[in-house]
């Protein structure tokens, strides 16, 4: 906003605005949600480092090499890395105000997000089968609050994504709708960046160690 | 009713929960159950209900917000003083064999709650309802970023504060001091609700925090008024972004260590146990890696604080304002680096000690250097000694002893000696009451007037300014001493006789803060009934310098009916110097965020969720938690959230202050 803060050809200063706009609606947003991500960002780093501490506390119990299965992993971080593409692609279309394939890239986005998380409680339920419970060593607690602190953000992401689905099936790609799906994207996105250091650190290190 | 169903129901909560064999807790929920229900007849009554939901409860105006933090945070420092009180009395008599009148169960849930209640639901709702009150008054903005978020941030503190005074009559609080250390407060040792109330109650502020955070950073980055660059923003505003920015950068560290506490009591996991590979110190590592940044948090905004009283009641500008600022930021990015000095005595090594000694004695550099530029600020001045001043002075007197213990227990050899000493509470009471608290009271002094239209009291204020000090210097100072001598903190009974004078000396200066704090209730009172003596209807009582004291006492809902354009630091002292005229025509309609209750509503769910979840009703905690999702999306529908104040409705608030400045001349 450029606005005349210099003395008026009269030389009077200008000590407030005759004629002023209210700030545009969601005029802020973009950086509240930055910040809030950026808090979150923490909240994850606390546990990133929890894992580091305790990771290889394992109490006689199972270690990574004896639980983790890099081929389903694999497949599950390409769900992923995929459902943010798709949702690049309706975030493209966005731009272009085409509803119904905007509407369709969501839906595919949901679903990659949704077979994310089905493979990673399969995952789960198979270790705690196995007997690698999220009690049996300080690591697996880490591992599990970890993994699962992720997982229940993209469940999250998901309410959030059919949430915004009916309401730009109601109320089209207004200006707040297309905030909100902005917000998602960037969320979505955070949490992709965040499973590549879960995927590197937890899984292919740990499997290294 | 079968056993099963009503554990179902109830979950752990049953008669034996309920304290009725503690006369202490019969006898204050008696008296509390007689104010309550007088309070609500008396609202009933006067028909108060409806005001109160549609004006306040409801309300997104940052002002009647703020106003509502400061009322928490006054009623809990009833609370959280009560429970000091009675641990003074308990150490003055427990010698000779006595054991006091405090059984250890008891006692030790008291200096919890004490701690607990003191900072997060005083000292926290104190700081940020003067910041949620004056910042956007300060950079002449209409309200905060996010005000629907700023009503739901609020009602979360507030739930907290329910949940941690529930515990007084349901059940229990914790027994394991203010920061809950596993492995005491691991399942093992702690299997009451007393944690799992400590745990929820902060979950739930915690939140409110946070987001609080968000809130305040956004507003003073985004909605400055025009001409208010970073570096002419008032202090107060400065130290507020800093610690807004603390909050963010550290609540969430507390939400992880108390969410992971959690998982280690209700599903067995192993973080912080003592075998399967769980590490104690852990907590210890992460709590404080949010604790010692709280401090700033608290503190910074009082440092702002002072610094606008000193430079008004001086009558001068600020002295050094670029390095006020850039202290300031120093010391927001310290506060990360020192928090090792909680426990020196982990065994981390020479080094690690060495390095967080010297970071903690690095910070007492730009701490000092705000302490001079107080200094020379009021230095050729001409000083005022108005009740903020008072308060301001006492403070630099007060906070530099308190600096100089903590200076001296940031030598790791000699924090050996005195770690967890009465030496250290009389050092974090030193710098918390003569910085904090010293800091709320000359701001309530301060922007009393803004809020309200009429000063407060002088008389009253002084008996409660030199009750507090002198009251402050009694209750700590032997402490001190104590300290030295070895005694440590929490102990509820006491051997060596020779003691009991100092003891007896603090519980009286306790008891001198005590005649302090009804002195300030007294003040409001007084002040209320004389508000026409006291009245104030220039808007700037003191001959002030920010923007905040350029619009009117009370201010109108819109904050000011022209956006203000600032070329200067002080930008009102600039305004009045420069032969500003307030305009009195062109207004035109000014367009504000609505009311709306969902705040209170989602702050009422999570509530009961926590209640839930601390007495193991599982069906309470998921059906809140099912109706907090759906009414938040719920909201989220709702897309008409502003309206627009007619014109005509500004011109008839601004011929009225017209008229109240032509009569006041």
């Amino acid at each position: 906003m450029t606005v005349a803060v210099n003395p008026t050809q009269t030389g009077e200063p200008v000590f407030y605005l005759a004629d002023e706009h209210p700030h545009p609606e969601g005029y802020s947003t973009s950086l509240g949600f930055w910040i809030y991500l950026m808090s979150d960002c923490l909240i994850f780093a606390m546990l990133f480092a929890a894992f580091g501490v305790l990771g290889a506390n394992y109490a006689a119990g199972p270690a990574p090499k004896d639980l983790f299965d890099l081929n389903l992993v694999a497949v599950n971080t390409s769900m992923l890395l995929l459902s943010s593409i798709t949702y690049g692609f309706a975030m493209l279309t966005m731009q272009q105000n085409k509803i119904a394939q905007t509407q369709m890239w969501l839906l595919i986005t949901g679903l990659f997000g949704a077979a994310f998380i089905g493979i990673e409680l399969t995952e789960f339920a198979h270790m705690i089968h196995e007997g690698a419970t999220p009690q049996r060593s300080a690591f697996l607690s880490a591992f599990f609050t970890l993994v699962g602190t992720h997982g229940l953000h993209v469940s999250c992401g998901l309410i959030w994504l059919v949430t915004l689905m009916v309401q730009v099936w109601r109320f089209g790609l207004i200006e707040a709708n297309r905030r909100r799906l902005m917000c998602l994207s960037m969320f979505w996105h955070f949490l992709d960046v965040v499973w590549i250091g879960v995927f590197t650190f937890v899984y292919l290190l740990g499997v290294l160690r | 009713m079968s056993p099963d169903l009503l554990k179902f129901i109830f979950g752990r909560l049953g008669f034996d929960s309920l304290p009725l064999h503690e006369p202490i807790l019969v006898g204050t929920f008696a008296m509390v159950a007689l104010g309550g229900v007088t309070l609500l007849a008396g609202l009933t009554y006067f028909r108060l209900w409806g005001y109160l939901w549609r004006e306040w409860f409801t309300t997104v105006d940052h002002k009647r917000i703020g106003i509502m933090y400061m009322i928490l945070g006054i009623v809990m420092l009833l609370r959280g003083f009560a429970d000091a009180l009675m641990m003074r009395a308990q150490q003055a008599m427990a010698f000779n064999g006595s054991e006091g009148f405090l059984p250890a169960h008891h006692y030790d849930q008291v200096f919890t709650a004490h701690g607990v209640i003191m900072i997060f639901f005083v000292a926290m709702p104190l700081v940020t309802g003067l910041m949620n009150y004056v910042v956007p008054l300060q950079i002449g903005a209409r309200d905060v970023s996010f005000p629907f978020l700023n009503n739901f941030s609020f009602w979360m503190t507030v739930g907290g504060a329910v949940l941690v005074m529930a515990s007084l009559f349901i059940g229990e609080f914790a027994r394991t001091g203010w920061l809950a250390y596993p492995p005491l407060s691991n399942i093992g040792y702690s299997p009451d609700v007393g944690v799992d109330y400590y745990i929820w109650a902060l979950q739930v502020a915690g939140v409110g925090t946070t987001l609080s955070g968000i809130n305040l950073i956004c507003t003073i980055v985004k909605l400055r008024c025009p001409g208010m660059t970073m570096m002419k923003m008032p202090v107060f505003t400065w130290t507020s972004l800093c610690t807004n920015i603390l909050i963010v950068a550290s609540f969430p560290v507390l939400t992880v260590v108390l969410a992971l506490l959690s998982l280690d009591r209700y599903v067995g996991t192993n973080f912080f146990t003592n075998d399967f590979g769980g590490s104690p110190m852990m907590y210890v590592n992460l709590i404080w890696i949010w604790g010692h940044p709280e401090v700033y948090i608290l503190v910074l905004p009082a440092f702002g604080i002072f610094s606008e009283v000193t430079s008004t009641f001086s009558g001068k500008r600020l002295f050094g304002y670029t390095s006020m600022v850039y202290a300031t930021v120093v010391i927001t990015i310290l506060s990360y680096l020192v928090w090792l000095h909680h426990f020196f005595t982990m065994g981390s090594g020479a080094s690690v000690n060495s390095f967080f000694g010297i970071t903690t004695m690095i910070i007492s550099i730009p701490t000092g250097a705000k302490m001079f530029n107080w200094l020379f600020t009021m230095y050729r001045g001409r000083i005022r000694y108005e009740l903020p001043m008072l308060w301001t002075i006492a403070f630099m007197l007060t906070f530099v002893i308190g600096g100089m213990t903590g200076v001296l227990l940031a030598v790791p050899p000699a924090d050996f000696v005195l770690h967890n000493s009465l030496f250290l509470i009389a050092h974090f009471h030193n710098v918390i009451i003569g910085g904090v608290v010293f800091g709320a009271f000359a701001g309530i002094n301060y922007w009393f007037p803004k809020a309200f239209g009429f000063k407060l009291d002088p008389f009253w204020g002084k008996c409660s300014f030199w009750f507090w000090v002198t009251g402050f210097y009694m209750a700590f100072m032997p402490l001190y001493v104590l300290g030295l001598m070895g005694v440590t903190r929490r102990l509820r009974v006491f051997d060596d006789a020779s003691l009991q004078v100092w003891f007896v000396i603090a519980a009286i200066g306790a008891g001198l803060v005590f005649l302090g704090i009804l002195s300030m209730l007294m003040q409001f009172a007084v002040s209320f009934l004389k508000r026409e003596q006291l009245k104030d209807v220039t808007g700037d009582p003191w001959d002030a310098r920010t923007l905040e004291w350029a619009t009117s006492s009370p201010p109108p809902d819109y904050n000011f009916a022209f956006t203000p354009v600032v070329h200067d630091n002080d930008a009102w002292w600039d305004m009045k110097k420069r032969g500003y005229q307030r305009p009195l025509m062109g207004f035109k309609s000014i367009h504000m965020p609505s009311s709306t209750g969902t705040g209170i509503i989602l702050a009422g769910f999570a509530t009961a969720m926590g209640f839930g979840l601390i007495w193991y009703m599982w069906w309470l905690a998921a059906l809140s938690f099912i109706a907090l999702l759906a009414v938040g999306i719920g909201h989220t529908f709702n897309y008409h959230r502003d309206f627009d104040i007619p014109a005509d409705d500004v011109i008839r608030t601004e011929d009225a202050r017209t008229k109240l400045l032509a009569g006041a001349k």
